[in-house]
């Protein structure tokens, strides 16, 4: 067992509604305390809020936790008051080690000054000293990219630029604890892979890291553990696989509605549910084993179809097609309809992945849906251990080395 | 309140720092090893500041020494030609433009104080740092003005060939009370800035009635002896007549209006500093 390099018990954070108001001006409470000068005395009655509530939790060394949630949940409110930027009501939390926070792409650049300079500012604000700074300005730059632009104001920079370079200062900080909120959601494809290898790099050199992010493969990339907040709580702490699809397949239960009352209604016939026939755990959009998979899609026909198409897809989260079929002379009575798919093995990657299905009748389409929620494949993963290398497929492969020459004598 | 006890409590496994973090509590500890940790951070918005404000400008540090100059020569004009005020023997451009090289300064770092918490809401809305830092540098990074204000001033007592003699030993510490004035009643106005927007309104209007309250336009030798301690009580009194004196030997060394001054600039000091620090747990919610 590693050490806890965060312990957290009991932390919560109430505001109250006169505090979180917004540009509140004094010539209100001046006028306030005219129309009735005894209300200094009075106490008003505010409205609390607790944007988190009885959090307790342990972090360890070298350990990445990723922290999900929705919007408002109090993710943020939690990594505020582990970075110090604001003190929690009630309970405490020990932090060993320097602790470098993260909370946003560019914290403290200012449009007027340089490339250089701005990179001097930011590290400084973020906790590195200039020694730190000049050690490593070459290797910011170069990481950025920007070693042409490096001497022009940052107001010139398209927010490509900008964003390469303020991340490129913030990942060469070198604290034993990074808390880190919902950054990495910047840049285009290929500086996001980079900024996630560095991430990577953090952690296997012993540091922690805290995670916020809304995009659930990052964590499933990168976090050994997931802690999901609900309304200001821990709903469930565990590992990374478990917690994620857990949440994944809530959230996609309340959005399932949304999306059924979003899709244009056919009169003709629609698919209603998809579900994985016989889950083995208690997820019925969780994979989470390598054998055999039924999926099962319920459809209802309102008018018989004679001479049917079916299509089905299977799409990654880039929107990459991974598998496709489709059958032709279906036939189907007006009533609800189940098309069972039987798959040796859905041997993928560990992500979500979503299905798409379809339905024409001569050709006119009855209904093609983008079927929600998503599904998720949960099974421990396979493949190569750096996540350039481990590809699109996911299986347990066996290796013998034996040697093809008389050799040794 | 202090933010975080930081102590290097031994750690059974490794030399690392330990933090504590609990809800606010004790705003009359003031974090000066914490300060002290960070003083690479207040150089650094120093000289953002400084940097900042020279680009932005056309002319300059041009700038810097016109305003006072331009001053001067109205006041010279108004009060000193036309309304014929005393001036302690000196002749009316030293007397004033002495007078406003430290109330320039003064009047700046002011403004700046009162607007850099909410300025820089961005930053302590996203990463931590003692916010005392954030006052400081404001109040500082006015010194290089002043500096580039003093030497014209130096030019000008040479050009009318004014010798301070041992008083000017005296100037660095009315310098001193000038920021610590500064910082004090910026601490105050800084931390109500965040609270309430509307302050900011209120500062212009200050430093000007503030202006007529100090002996700039006039020679604080105009105000009755009896009340002298009480008009002393207003800091940048003491403050001013004593550059004045400091620097061209001329009227009385201010000795009552001075300490009253001391005392003053200390109780403000103070309680601007407990005030700022009793906010700065909850700042980051309130900006």
């Amino acid at each position: 067992m590693s050490t806890v390099v965060i312990h957290g018990e009991g932390l919560g954070k109430s505001y109250h509604r006169r505090a979180v108001q917004q540009n509140a001006l004094l010539r209100d409470h001046v006028s306030r305390l005219l129309k009735s000068p005894l209300s200094v005395f009075r106490r008003t009655r505010d409205e609390t809020f607790w944007a988190l509530k009885d959090v307790s939790l342990d972090v360890r060394e070298g350990e990445i936790l990723g922290l999900i949630g929705r919007n408002g949940a109090g993710k943020t409110t939690l990594l505020k008051i582990l970075s110090r930027i604001t003190r929690p009501t009630t309970g405490w939390a020990e932090i060993h080690g320097r602790v470098g926070s993260l909370l946003e792409v560019g914290t403290g650049f200012h449009p007027e000054l340089t490339g250089r300079e701005n990179t001097f500012l930011s590290g400084a604000i973020l906790g590195m000293s200039k020694s730190e700074i000049v050690r490593k300005f070459d290797e910011i730059v170069a990481f950025a990219e920007l070693e042409k632009f490096i001497d022009t104001p940052v107001k010139y920079y398209s927010s490509g630029m900008y964003v390469r370079l303020a991340f490129a200062v913030a990942a060469h900080l070198e604290p034993e604890i990074l808390l880190v909120d919902e950054v990495l959601a910047v840049g285009d494809m290929n500086f996001q892979k980079k900024c996630l290898g560095k991430m990577g790099d953090v952690a296997r050199a012993g540091r922690t890291v805290v995670l916020v992010t809304h995009q659930l493969n990052q964590i499933r990339r990168l976090c050994h553990r997931v802690v999901w907040i609900d309304n200001g709580g821990i709903r469930l702490d565990g590992n990374t696989h478990e917690v994620v699809s857990s949440y994944e397949s809530t959230m996609a239960r309340g959005e399932s509605n949304c999306h059924a009352r979003a899709r244009a209604t056919n009169s003709r016939g629609r698919f209603l549910k998809w579900e994985i026939a016989d889950p083995q755990g208690d997820d019925p959009h969780a994979v989470t084993t390598l054998g055999p998979v039924n999926v099962r899609f319920t459809v209802q026909v309102n008018e018989p179809v004679r001479n049917g198409h079916h299509g089905i897809a299977l799409f990654n989260n880039d929107r990459q097609l991974v598998w496709g079929s489709a059958n032709d002379g279906v036939m189907l009575a007006v009533g609800e309809h189940e098309f069972f798919y039987r798959f040796p093995s859905l041997p993928l990657r560990p992500a979500s992945y979503t299905w798409l299905v379809s339905l024409y009748e001569e050709g006119n389409l009855i209904d093609s849906w983008y079927c929600v929620p998503d599904m998720v494949i949960a099974t421990e993963p396979l493949g190569h251990r750096s996540d350039d290398w481990a590809g699109l497929l996911n299986f347990r492969v066996d290796l013998f080395i034996s040697s093809l020459t008389e050799s040794g004598k | 309140m202090s933010t975080v006890a930081a102590s290097a409590r031994s750690n059974p496994f490794r030399e690392l720092p330990v933090l504590r973090i609990t809800p606010p509590g004790r705003w009359w500890i003031i974090p000066f090893g914490e300060l002290w940790e960070y003083r690479g951070l207040l150089y650094f918005f120093m000289w953002r500041d400084i940097k900042v404000r020279y680009k932005q400008t056309a002319i300059g540090i041009a700038w810097v020494v016109l305003q006072p100059l331009l001053t001067m020569a109205v006041f010279t004009l108004f009060f000193g030609r036309l309304a014929k005020l005393p001036s302690q023997g000196l002749p009316y451009p030293i007397f004033y433009f002495a007078a406003l090289v430290p109330w320039t300064y003064f009047s700046g770092a002011l403004q700046n104080t009162t607007n850099i918490v909410v300025e820089n809401q961005r930053v302590i809305t996203k990463v931590y740092f003692p916010r005392l830092i954030l006052p400081m540098s404001a109040v500082l990074s006015g010194l290089v003005d002043f500096a580039i204000g003093f030497v014209v001033l130096v030019g000008m007592t040479i050009g009318y060939r004014l010798h301070p003699g041992i008083a000017a030993v005296w100037l660095p510490v009315m310098l001193l009370l000038a920021i610590t004035t500064a910082l004090g009643v910026g601490l105050w106005l800084s931390a109500l800035n965040a609270l309430y927007r509307d302050v900011r309104y209120v500062i212009p209007f200050l430093i000007q009635f503030w202006m007529f309250a100090s002996p700039v336009a006039y020679p604080s030798s105009l105000v009755p002896e009896r009340w002298r301690w009480l008009y002393g009580l207003n800091p940048m009194a003491g403050v001013i007549d004593g550059f004045r004196w400091a620097l061209t030997g001329h009227g009385e060394p201010p000795g009552l209006i001075l300490l009253a001054s001391a005392s003053a600039v200390l109780v403000v000091f103070l309680g601007g500093l407990f005030f700022f620090q009793r906010m700065e747990g909850t700042v980051a919610d309130r900006v």
